[in-house]
């Protein structure tokens, strides 16, 4: 091994070579991080349906109040006439009040889209931090939480999410936080996986070596590669928080007063719709329902693909 | 001076050199796994010492080397000395002062380079963010002369030899060669302008044609920036290449240490010795090569530790010398911390050559 004077090491791309902010390095950094993984969705064609499914539903639920008359879902105003099937005034019918369908619809999006997010962010939160706890910490703590979360893993949801509901009374709220105590234990289950992992990286020791306390390294090493994993489990977990909210709802569970797909199925139900062969009443809220779940595994799946290192080989 | 260690006739007592790092008594164990229902009942694993008894110094500006075999605990005594592993006993002391609580502070002074350039750089992170990261980790934003932040990352890079260092800012690991993230390494240790590197393995993972050139650089960081390096090899060849004194340890000891040449020319140990026999540019490689298994720490044999595989023992010399019975039955001390030329072996106190 003779010892020679080090050569001068070149990069290959030459940017300019401005002296630039840390900061600005950040963000053009991140910005071509984003650019890199949309580049690799935009060429997932199961990914794209999905997205495009889900962008139309958001923009209705979004745009929900320009485009539909909030007054006219109270049942003491709808004009309606009640149990008309589809026409040219209402193109999808109308329920027992007379109110048209499509403006149920249209609604209902907003609700069951609401649902589905904010439970899934209570889902993530509580999940994560019992992931990351049990994982990074181990021993004692482990132990315990994992018992904890083997304890929800195990004790049959739709039980606990019914006792709770009934327990702390149908409202909005109540039902986003039944659903997020119910569902944080698979999430919990797969971050404390993936912890374990990240942990005994070298670069975790060389941050460690370095003088990083815990919080550093959990934030700024184990969670950016936990997060991925987490994600695309997030876009699964919304579906999975929507398909909760209707059983609940269908249930008798669900808020009244909030019209979401799942009561608007209830009361399809509760009203005889079937016998009746209301079929409009019954179907639309379900094909909803059905569309965005597909929607959101679809995009789930998508993610999966291109944030987990392990399938994006294949 | 313990009376197993014998000091080499013409040891560099200069006496002048001050230890930035004295480690003392140094004791790690490991304890084995036992299965669920055994631990509830109270069994233990095995314990296995990986580091048991070693006395050492680390002079300003110098370079030692900590070799021997796989397993041997030079990994977890460099690891005990950066604070990562806690020792069951012992000390160890940066400027005169027991570590305790000063961790953080003794981490600005201390830093180390890993074996595996690829795993110790995060792939999430893009190069300047990791020279950066101990200068937020330590909330330094502004160096001694008023420098930005900028200003010495790209001075580490620069040191590194990761030049024009603007030009590395924006890339991830993955985009640089092997070479290239040890330098990114050595970079991330450099910008917090420590006193003391402790390099495991730096150049084991790397292309042969790149090891020089990593070598060279620490040699080059000794002279520039007077940082005394502990480099940890299990390649004797690699420690005559950049080490002013080495230490030789078999199975959580040091066996031997002393000045480079001393110790690499002239071996007191047998261990040192059959070491050496294997480097190729040492020496012969007709002579007899280590037999036996590799040592397991959780059963340390009785009486010298070397002495299953010792050649001197299996050859009958040391019978023949009366002293077998000591290599078999009488522990050997662990060996002071001294700049002499020490071995800890009952062959070396009888004068005799292994």
């Amino acid at each position: 091994m003779a010892i020679a004077e080090p050569p001068v090491v070149q990069a290959e791309p030459p940017p300019p070579p401005t002296r630039r902010s840390a900061r600005a390095i950040t963000w053009a950094r991140r910005r071509r991080a984003v650019a890199a993984h949309w580049r690799v969705y935009r060429r997932n064609r199961q990914g794209m349906w999905g997205l495009a499914i889900l962008l139309i539903f958001i923009a209705l639920a979004l745009a929900a109040p320009l485009l539909v008359d909030e007054r006219r879902l109270e049942p003491a105003f709808s004009t309606g006439i009640p149990f008309q099937p589809p026409s040219a005034d209402a193109w999808l019918g109308t329920d027992k009040f007379g109110r048209s369908m499509v403006d149920l619809l249209v609604y209902g999006a907003r609700i069951s889209l609401l649902v589905g997010f904010t439970a899934t962010v209570g889902t993530m939160l509580i999940g994560s931090v019992v992931g990351i706890a049990a994982g990074y910490y181990g021993g004692r703590i482990d132990a315990l939480l994992n018992a904890f979360t083997n304890w929800f893993l195990v004790l049959p949801w739709i039980v606990l999410a019914i006792v709770l509901a009934s327990l702390l009374g149908a409202t909005l709220f109540n039902i986003i936080l039944v659903i997020a105590i119910t569902s944080w234990a698979g999430t919990a289950r797969l971050v404390r996986a993936q912890t374990l992992t990240v942990k005994e990286r070298p670069y975790v020791e060389r941050a460690r070596a370095l003088g990083a306390g815990d919080w550093h390294l959990i934030t700024r090493h184990i969670l950016p590669n936990v997060f991925p994993v987490i994600f695309a489990n997030t876009v699964l977990t919304v579906a999975l928080s929507i398909l909760s909210e209707t059983t609940l709802s269908i249930l008798g569970l669900g808020d009244p007063n909030s019209v979401s797909w799942g009561v608007i199925i209830e009361e399809s139900f509760s009203s005889g719709a079937l016998t009746a062969g209301y079929w409009w009443w019954l179907i639309p809220p379900g094909v909803c329902i059905v569309l965005v779940t597909l929607a959101f595994t679809m995009c789930g799946y998508a993610l999966d693909e291109i944030l987990n290192p392990r399938l994006r080989e294949r | 001076m313990s009376a197993e260690a014998v000091p080499a006739r013409d040891a560099t007592a200069s006496g002048e050199a001050r230890a930035i790092i004295e480690v003392r008594g140094l004791e790690v164990g490991f304890e084995g796994r036992v299965g669920v229902l055994a631990g509830l009942l109270g069994r233990r694993g095995a314990r296995a010492r990986a580091v048991d008894g070693v006395d050492l110094d680390l002079y300003e500006g110098e370079v030692l080397a900590l070799a021997g075999e796989s397993g041997c605990g030079k990994t977890t005594t460099a690891r005990a000395i950066m604070g990562l592993l806690r020792p069951q006993a012992g000390e160890i002391r940066f400027e005169g002062r027991p570590l305790g609580r000063r961790l953080r502070a003794y981490r600005r002074e201390v830093q180390m380079v890993f074996q595996d350039p690829t795993g110790s750089l995060n792939p999430r992170k893009t190069i300047y963010e990791i020279v950066a990261e101990g200068l937020r980790i330590h909330r330094i934003s502004q160096g001694p002369n008023g420098e930005t932040e900028e200003e010495l990352v790209a001075r580490a890079l620069s040191r590194a030899g990761l030049r024009p260092p603007e030009r590395f800012y924006l890339l991830y690991p993955h985009e640089l060669s092997g070479g290239q993230r040890q330098r990114v390494v050595i970079a991330g240790a450099l910008v917090l302008d420590p006193r003391v590197i402790v390099a495991d393995e730096p150049v084991s993972n790397l292309d042969a044609s790149v090891r020089g050139e990593i070598l060279a650089l620490l040699m080059k960081l000794r002279e520039e920036l007077r940082i005394s390096i502990l480099v940890v090899t299990h390649d004797l060849g690699l420690a005559w290449t950049v080490a002013d004194r080495v230490a030789v340890m078999y199975l959580g000891r040091i066996v031997e240490i002393g000045p480079a040449e001393e110790v690499l020319q002239r071996p007191r140990h047998p261990y040192t010795r059959a070491l050496l026999d294997v480097v190729p540019e040492a020496g012969g490689i007709d002579r007899p090569i280590l037999s036996g298994e590799p040592p397991d720490p959780t059963r340390v044999p009785n009486g010298c530790r070397f002495h299953p595989r010792c050649p001197a023992v299996a050859s009958g010399r040391a019978a023949r010398l009366g002293i077998e019975e000591r290599c078999r039955t009488v522990p050997l001390a662990p060996l002071p911390a001294a700049q002499d030329h020490l071995v800890a072996c009952y062959l070396a106190e009888l004068g005799e050559r292994p």
